[in-house]
């Protein structure tokens, strides 16, 4: 398809090539054998009825497959009921594990399992599948049909993206996390600046990111139409999937001479707190442009935002400020079961139960408006989630505001959009 | 693809519109069929919108159109209220695969010349050409990746894998 080229790979192209077994460029189009798949209740049921379509009758590796649902968790109506019902009779007739409702988010949940080993290639149908990119995973969200052509076939089509290299130097200063980070970029690429691209991070900063952080940048890739958001594997990435040695061979660096299509630097220690205003992604400001803004309601959760390191900066600074203001609602939702458990086994929960907050089951509800708490009329919410469209959390009319845990735990103090730095003593 | 040809009025939304704002998730809670939820499409933006399609108008947007969740309604919610085509400057990747995946054509060609009603006509040979029958315009729209082409000519991936049963390579 393509003649040998004398440049080296990006880190996709290289995966790319593995994965379809030829010699994949940017700008080739390849069919390559996924890893593992990934679905939702929010996806599944037309994957089904797709599979079905198509003539499927056996799944093939259904051992490859996690299906979560996570969508409609709790199912709000009999319909979503019955949607769920009909995942989990689809599954044990396949032999595909169902993580149940409560269970958490279906990204939180590949991560925790450790699946997403470097080198590999996993479909999901949910956009923010490109999450597990921070474990050199070439992760990329696609629909239902391409998950149920996946299930019948175990490939999918894909072309081979250019890619944006990101560089990351500095030390993030006190009050600056990663969601500051990918709200930078955000605001720098656009909301369609990645599009069709591929976004790697490096740079001297990148072994100073924790697993968590970098779960944020490439969750948040999705916010620049990138196809991937992918991290070099290192010493962290092995720890955190429990060192193995047999998996390092399959971790996969760029090659010093690859091509890029643009390079952008970020300076970490340069950033101040970032606040993504109603009800664009890429409207992108420094928090001192935003103080003052009223907040009525602060949602700390999601694939994004809601692991235990969230959550205990989050309480850091609620404390800090002496709790949360009457007239601001306080709503959380861990991204999983198993992050539930470790909040209340250390105590978290409880202290958060004791400021007042209204806590969900873990899952994706109240972020994309299915179920959980809906904001009512001309409510301001600020959010740790990644995704502030018009209507996003269930209402049209509502405003949603999205940062790092830590500027909407001080948001929630001061019932006003707060730099969190005034509250660190 | 050799031979299509499409006619319809001109339909135009703006840049960044979103699968959210195309059919808000909510609606897809209660039923995943594209006659039902064509009724809510582009509520969020446009309560009248949904009423005012007719079948064979073709939507008109801008850059980035149906960035956001990879929800596949938001594709086969279009179909469902009859536009067989949509035009934009770019799409994101998501809505682009499930714009061909469904027999959606996702056509990639400059927009800022058409306006709202204006008669379009879509060829589809050799060449992509999008002609507007108001200003005489015309247009080659971006060509299609080899399998892409094909699962275009199948009219989507469920034909094409009822007459492959996988992907042909």
């Amino acid at each position: 398809m393509s003649e040998v080229k004398s440049h080296g790979k990006t880190i996709s192209e290289k995966i790319l090539s593995v994965k379809s077994g030829q010699d994949a460029q940017a700008g080739d189009t390849v069919v390559c054998r996924a890893d593992g798949l990934v679905g939702t209740d929010g996806s599944i049921p037309m994957a089904i009825d797709y599979f079905e379509k198509m003539g499927g009758s056996r799944v093939v590796d259904p051992e490859h497959i996690v299906f979560a649902l996570d969508h409609y968790a709790p199912a709000p109506t009999p319909q979503a009921a019955a949607l769920q019902d009909q995942i989990r009779d689809f599954a044990r007739l396949h032999g595909i594990t169902v993580n149940e409702v409560g269970d958490g988010i279906s990204h939180q949940l590949v991560v925790e399992s450790g699946r997403a080993k470097p080198g590999t290639l996993f479909i999901g149908a949910d956009s923010h599948s490109v999450t597990y990119g921070a474990f050199n995973v070439f992760a990329i969200g696609i629909g239902s049909s391409d998950l149920a052509a996946a299930m019948i076939s175990g490939k999918i089509w894909l072309k081979v993206p250019d890619t944006i290299q990101v560089t990351l130097s500095g030390t993030m200063p006190e009050g600056v996390y990663a969601k500051d980070i990918a709200l930078t970029l955000v605001g720098e690429l656009g909301a369609d600046g990645a599009a069709y691209q591929a976004l790697e991070f490096n740079g001297p900063a990148v072994a100073q990111l924790e697993i968590d952080d970098r779960l944020v940048l490439s969750n948040m890739a999705a916010e620049m139409g990138a196809k991937v958001g992918i991290f070099p594997a290192d010493k962290k990435t092995f720890t955190y999937l429990g060192d193995q040695v047999s998996k390092r061979a399959e971790a996969t660096a760029s090659d010093p001479d690859a091509i890029y299509s643009r390079q952008v630097t970020i300076d970490l220690s340069s950033l101040d707190p970032q606040i993504a205003l109603p009800h664009q992604i890429d409207k992108v400001v420094p928090i001192d442009s935003a103080s003052d803004v009223p907040i009525h309601m602060v949602y700390l959760g999601t694939c994004t935002g809601g692991r235990v390191s969230d959550f205990e900066e989050a309480l850091r600074i609620l404390k800090a400020g002496g709790g949360v203001v009457p007239e601001t609602k306080l709503v959380i939702a861990p991204a999983s079961r198993a992050i539930l458990k470790e909040l209340t086994r250390d105590g978290l929960m409880g202290e958060f139960a004791a400021l007042g907050a209204v806590v969900l089951t873990p899952g994706c509800g109240a972020c994309c408006g299915t179920c959980g708490e809906i904001p009512g009329d001309g409510v301001n919410v600020i959010s740790t989630a990644n995704r502030n469209f018009k209507g996003r959390m269930g209402n049209a009319n509502a405003a949603i505001y999205l940062a790092s845990p830590a500027t909407c735990a001080a948001s929630a103090v001061r019932g006003r959009i707060t730099d969190p730095r005034e509250l660190y003593r | 693809m050799t031979g299509l040809r499409l006619e319809g009025r001109a339909r135009i939304v703006g840049d960044d519109v979103n699968t959210d704002y195309i059919i808000t998730s909510k609606r897809k809670r209660d039923s995943l069929d594209p006659k039902v939820l064509s009724r809510f499409l582009l509520e969020t933006v446009d309560p009248a919108f949904a009423a005012s399609v007719r079948p064979g108008d073709i939507l008109v947007a801008g850059k980035n159109f149906g960035c956001g969740s990879a929800m596949e309604v938001a594709a086969t919610v279009i179909l469902g209220a009859g536009i067989p085509a949509v035009l934009a400057q770019s799409f994101s990747r998501t809505y682009y695969r499930n714009a061909i995946n469904n027999g959606l054509f996702p056509i990639v060609c400059e927009t800022s010349g058409i306006s709202e009603g204006d008669i379009l006509v879509i060829t589809a040979d050799q060449d992509i050409m999008v002609r507007n029958e108001a200003t005489g315009q015309s247009a080659v729209a971006q060509s299609l990746p080899p399998i892409v082409r094909g699962i275009v000519m199948a009219g989507g991936l469920v034909p094409y894998f009822r007459q492959h049963g996988d992907f042909e390579i």
